[in-house]
């Protein structure tokens, strides 16, 4: 057991687990640079898994399938956004209500589109492996890099991060705040999309309902974490897959499942209470100087 | 009435209005039968005695956690947590009833008091990390309802758990069970334990001193903490009221004559609907009960509809969340309340002027 935990095939499974969360992470993060909190990412992954396989059927192409499905994440984004920004709905509210839709929605949709209640039975075309690691945890690394960058080096990442920081502040200079915010829920949008297209794609090869499982909360909590830097929301969310890795692993033994389970949400809570009393007790110090 | 609280009132309807035709109109995208799915959908419900009655045995528990989220959501706190105390509530409320062998009239009553304990104690845990460590009370709710959905499973699976059942419990006790209020149905006790709850609730957050410190904490901190109000005790209070509140739900729901045995293994989402609830009721425990009925009466029809036609239940979610998405729109037709108060204001000003 002991020797399974130091091999190749656990540090692919980490990364396995640890792939939809780092999307959602990441999507969690660039959300919050511009001062928003995207609690709608579970909806939107769950949106995002449905629209995958339906795609990935018609179309037959993983990659048509991954890119239509990221225009559909993005649009989703983009509703959110019209309503926290112009209709000025509370941004938790609003994504409760997307999160609803989801849950009623793709249940609906997959009826409606193949027949099939609760999980597709239909042929979906998956994401390509190499040697057991799945081109989109490629992808979700490379992101990590991406998003550094975007956020750090360009003038949008810059323009991003000053709306999150003092919204006021970068009006007085001329930022069109509310633009900036739209781009940044878009691409919130887009890059849980990725996340919700690798659970039904790559990570388990059909939708079924609800597969997303918290793992959007999980990831906003990841985010936070890492201070909703790409590179910190990375590191959270290795660490959340090794917890649902090393969870899978103990499913083999007679530690109950159920307790199992508790696992990745028990880690999440336990490291956000640290985290938080870390970062508490580090700005008192430095308010006394 | 002025005319800002008319055109909420107006607004309310509207959202609702327009959540039913999207419901319309995705039913008839996705069904062969749309208008009998739709007339399943409004009418059912009339159809018979046993239908009405279902429409007031599902708004039970809704009253319960809506009431719950109003007093939590009062303080400006956004804990998610019903969810998980209505679940934890019902497993204590249905536990205690298997291991304690109390005479009946003493049974319900002990078994819910713990109920609700066990709810309080649950809500407040995100409360009290947020106060020892900063944590968002949000994400940290989110997580602990997945908690207590574990918890719950594993007492169930090696506590409880009837081995010729499946995954259910033991029966629960006939003497631990709810009465029934008007026989032939499955209307029970629970009906007048939650109006008295909504009532309660109500004169706690509206009527008491607590209730005014609790809402002041929650519209400006800055001033309550300038007024004396120990914050920290108004929102620790106001979270084990809340989540008191909504396990109390979970054990009336589980000895209710709904259920013979503890079956729930996984979450019911009392705890979102409860979000609407409170929307519509615009954090009023009195109105829960208005709110909590209107959701009923769509929730049965959906599964009336769902029994006769080839639309699914789901489909009340998506009109759920419009709801919500359209009712908290501040902006959405703010022209036309521009219009109305305008109006109001000059018709105010003539009449003076005639004066």
């Amino acid at each position: 057991m002991f020797r399974l935990f130091f091999s190749l095939d656990f540090v692919i499974a980490i990364l396995r687990a640890t792939t939809p969360i780092l999307f959602a992470t990441l999507a969690a993060g660039v959300a919050a640079k511009a001062g928003i909190c995207n609690m709608a990412l579970e909806g939107i992954m769950l949106f995002c898994a449905l629209f995958g396989v339906i795609f990935s059927h018609i179309t037959g192409s993983w990659l048509v399938a991954l890119v239509l499905t990221c225009v559909c994440g993005g649009l989703i984004g983009l509703v959110l956004a019209f309503f926290i920004l112009n209709l000025k709905t509370d941004e938790i509210l609003a994504a409760i209500a997307i999160n609803l839709t989801a849950t009623g929605g793709t249940v609906l949709l997959l009826l409606a589109f193949s027949g099939d209640r609760g999980s597709s039975t239909f042929s979906t075309v998956s994401a390509p492996a190499f040697g057991g690691v799945n081109i989109m945890t490629v992808l979700a690394l490379l992101m990590v890099a991406v998003m550094h960058l975007f956020l750090y080096k360009t003038p949008l990442g810059l323009q991003i991060r000053s709306v999150g920081e003092n919204k006021n502040a970068a009006e007085s200079v001329g930022i069109k705040s509310i633009r900036i915010q739209y781009i940044a829920l878009i691409l919130s949008g887009v890059l849980c999309a990725c996340g919700g297209y690798f659970l039904s794609g790559g990570y388990m090869n059909s939708f079924t309902k609800n597969m997303q499982s918290g793992r959007g909360f999980i990831a906003l909590a990841a985010s936070e974490m890492g201070a909703n830097t790409p590179v910190g929301g990375f590191a959270v969310a290795m660490l959340f897959g090794i917890a649902q890795a090393v969870g899978n692993q103990l499913q083999l033994t007679s530690i109950p499942v159920e307790l199992i389970q508790m696992i990745p949400y028990a880690t999440t809570l336990i490291g956000l209470a640290v985290f938080s009393y870390l970062v508490r007790r580090r700005k008192e110090k430095l308010a006394q100087g | 009435m002025n005319a800002e609280k008319r055109f909420e009132i107006f607004r309310l309807f509207f959202s609702i209005l327009i959540a039913l035709l999207v419901s319309f109109a995705l039913i008839f995208m996705v069904s062969k039968q749309p208008v009998d799915a739709i007339v399943a959908l409004v009418t059912g419900p009339f159809k018979s005695g046993r239908n009405l009655a279902n429409v007031v045995e599902a708004m039970i528990p809704l009253i319960f956690t809506g009431t719950g989220v109003c007093i939590m959501f009062a303080a400006n706190q956004i804990n998610l947590a019903s969810e998980g105390a209505f679940h934890l509530g019902g497993l204590v409320a249905a536990a205690f009833a298997l291991k304690l062998a109390l005479p009946a009239g003493i049974a319900p009553a002990v078994c819910l008091i713990l109920a609700a304990a066990a709810g309080a104690f649950f809500t407040a845990l995100p409360a009290i990390l947020k106060i020892k460590t900063g944590a968002s009370e949000m994400v940290a709710s989110l997580m602990i309802n997945y908690l207590s959905l574990w918890f719950c499973t594993f007492i169930l699976m090696h506590f409880i758990l009837d081995p010729a059942a499946g995954a259910a419990s033991y029966t629960l006790p006939k003497t631990a069970k709810l009465i029934t209020l008007f026989s032939g149905t499955r209307i029970h006790f629970g009906l007048i334990i939650a109006l008295a709850t909504a009532v309660l609730g109500h004169v706690f957050l509206y009527q008491s001193k607590m209730g005014y410190e609790l809402r002041i904490a929650g519209s400006n901190k800055q001033f309550a903490e300038y007024s004396g109000i120990d914050i920290v005790k108004v929102i620790l209070i106001s979270q084990l009221v809340g989540g008191a509140v909504a396990g109390l739900g979970g054990g009336v729901e589980i000895l209710s004559p709904i259920y013979n045995r503890f079956t729930w293994t996984s979450l019911l989402g009392y705890g979102w609907d409860a979000i609407v609830i409170c929307t519509l009721a615009k954090k009023d425990p009195l109105k829960t009960p208005i709110a909590a009925l209107f959701l009923a009466y769509l929730r049965t029809g959906a599964s009336i509809m769902a029994r006769t036609t080839d639309v699914t239940l789901e489909v009340v979610q998506i009109t759920q969340g419009v709801i919500i998405l359209l009712a908290v729109a501040e902006q959405f037709l703010s022209k036309t309340k521009h219009r109305i108060i305008a109006r109001e204001a000059k018709a105010a000003l003539q009449k003076e002027g005639v004066a």
